[in-house]
């Protein structure tokens, strides 16, 4: 294959504005994860509501839950993207969906947290819920014996383990919106990914770009798994092996 | 101190409980007995309200469980409960689980728990466990903390709900000598259990289920005398004769 492997292109001056192409790359890095942990902390507060809700005593409350997680996991992420950013401004009352288009500060990358953190939000939901419904319901019992209230019971029984419990796919959920993020670009977000699309487009050195971006990638993963270990270990209760029954 | 009135409940169109009637009074040990799938621990769980039933009446210390306007989390903090499988909270120190209802549900200040928590572990025999997680502990230990936590209310009445079916052997001696010294002491209890010596030993009444059905309540002396139901008597037989 002839290619000529150049990884001095990351120090050359950039096509336009200041800089190098890594100061592109790092400035792609800064919105990967910028975006990515905004919308995780939509998803995981929203999702953390619906997955409660989808396991209230609340037949309504379940039903508005199950709603939304099965209209937000159901249509494609990419859909939702353009959704965010095209339709979403034109279904607002006439002066919010002006002040989207014009006024509000960076219309793409506020669509994009907007519409990442509310996709992932009905995974992180469902997450929730089956961390829940994994507790034995001799938990629920007990606890409502001792006279809490249904607040009380999921405050101090369900979910201190229920969050315990689902610490491994959450660790994969949270994975998934940093590589989710890359859909982003679809709109306009520079991030990683479309910056080094950007550098191809210019230098041709596209091997160059996405190998670094392969590895940046992996360190923002890596660094999340590492994190999610310790938080997994800081929460470790002792002597607990089991989860649903005994 | 106890009342049901022809309670009757149903799972879907199968009938669980079938017009059961029966009292406890004050200071009363009551053991219920039967075979599995007898609905006798559905029957302890409509007591404090955990399990719904569709018709009959519960009345404990003169609040009416089936009411709907019945402030059951008030009315269940009175009444101690134990469980087949303890379900102490597996995240929680063993005296934070004696703690949570002190503080939260009767507004009690941490130390006063936390007194109440050590000198009730001293008297299950526990205290030098109050700092472990229920997983370190074994079953028999478990249940006595169990016990305590329920105690710690200071109930008016207890309800146990199989407390030794779960236990290996050699640990449900622990549990039932601080069930009789519980009994002796005069504690209003409702025991579903198949423990006959513990029946044997401190109840004063006996009640035998079968099918969703009290086919038999009778005092102790009764029911381990002659007369009784046919039923009862296979039962007896069955568990009694190894």
């Amino acid at each position: 294959m002839a290619y000529n492997w150049n990884w001095g292109v990351f120090f050359q001056d950039a096509m336009f504005g200041p800089g190098t192409y890594l100061d592109w790359m790092l400035s792609g890095l800064k919105w990967t994860v910028v975006v990515s942990l905004a919308a995780w902390l939509i998803a995981f507060s929203v999702g953390s509501v619906l997955g409660v809700l989808r396991t209230t005593s609340f037949r309504f409350l379940r039903g508005v839950a199950a709603t939304y997680v099965e209209i937000f996991r159901n249509v494609p992420l990419l859909v939702q993207m353009f959704i965010w950013y095209f339709v979403v401004p034109e279904l607002m009352p006439k002066d919010v969906g002006r002040w989207m288009k014009t006024g509000m500060p960076m219309p793409e990358h506020t669509s994009a947290i907007l519409c990442l953190g509310f996709y992932t939000a009905s995974r992180v939901a469902e997450q929730v819920r089956s961390g829940i419904e994994s507790i034995s319901r001799g938990q629920t019992y007990a606890a409502y014996a001792m006279g809490l209230t249904e607040v009380q019971v999921y405050r101090h029984v369900l979910l201190p383990m229920g969050y315990r419990i689902i610490i491994p796919p959450m660790t994969s959920e949270f994975l998934s919106i940093f590589k989710n993020s890359s859909v982003a670009l679809t709109i306009g977000v520079l991030e990683l990914t479309a910056q080094s699309r950007q550098i191809t487009e210019f230098t041709f050195q596209g091997f160059e770009a996405f190998t670094l971006a392969t590895v940046l990638y992996i360190m923002i993963t890596m660094t999340v798994i590492l994190l999610m270990r310790v938080v997994e270990g800081r929460f470790r209760v002792p002597g607990f092996i089991g989860t649903g029954g005994r | 101190m106890i009342e049901m009135k022809n309670v009757s409940k149903w799972y879907g169109k199968f009938q669980v409980l079938k017009d059961c009637s029966t009292r406890v009074e004050k200071g009363q040990v009551v053991v219920v007995c039967g075979p599995s799938g007898s609905g006798k621990s559905t029957l302890i769980k409509c007591v404090n309200g955990l399990e719904p039933f569709q018709k009959g009446e519960i009345v404990v210390n003169g609040v009416s469980v089936g009411d709907p306007g019945t402030d059951l989390p008030r009315l269940r903090s009175h009444i101690g409960m134990v469980f087949q499988n303890f379900e102490l909270f597996p995240h929680m120190k063993v005296t934070d689980n004696i703690n949570l209802a002190q503080v939260k549900v009767l507004g009690r200040s941490k130390e006063e728990a936390s007194e109440k928590a050590h000198s009730l572990l001293e008297r299950v025999g526990l205290k030098d466990q109050a700092e472990k997680y229920p997983g370190q502990l074994s079953g028999g230990q478990q249940q006595r903390v169990a016990i305590a936590r329920a105690l710690a209310m200071d109930p008016i009445a207890m309800l146990f709900d199989e407390p030794t079916s779960a236990l290996d052997p050699e640990m449900i001696n622990e549990v039932l000598d601080v069930m009789v010294e519980l009994a002796q002491e005069g504690m209003t209890m409702m025991v579903v259990t198949h423990e006959m010596g513990f029946a044997k030993k401190v109840a004063h009444r006996v009640i035998f289920m079968d099918y969703g059905e009290i086919v038999e309540d009778a005092t102790k002396d009764e029911f381990f005398g002659s007369p009784r139901s046919e039923r009862a008597v296979q039962f007896l037989s069955k568990i009694l004769h190894h």
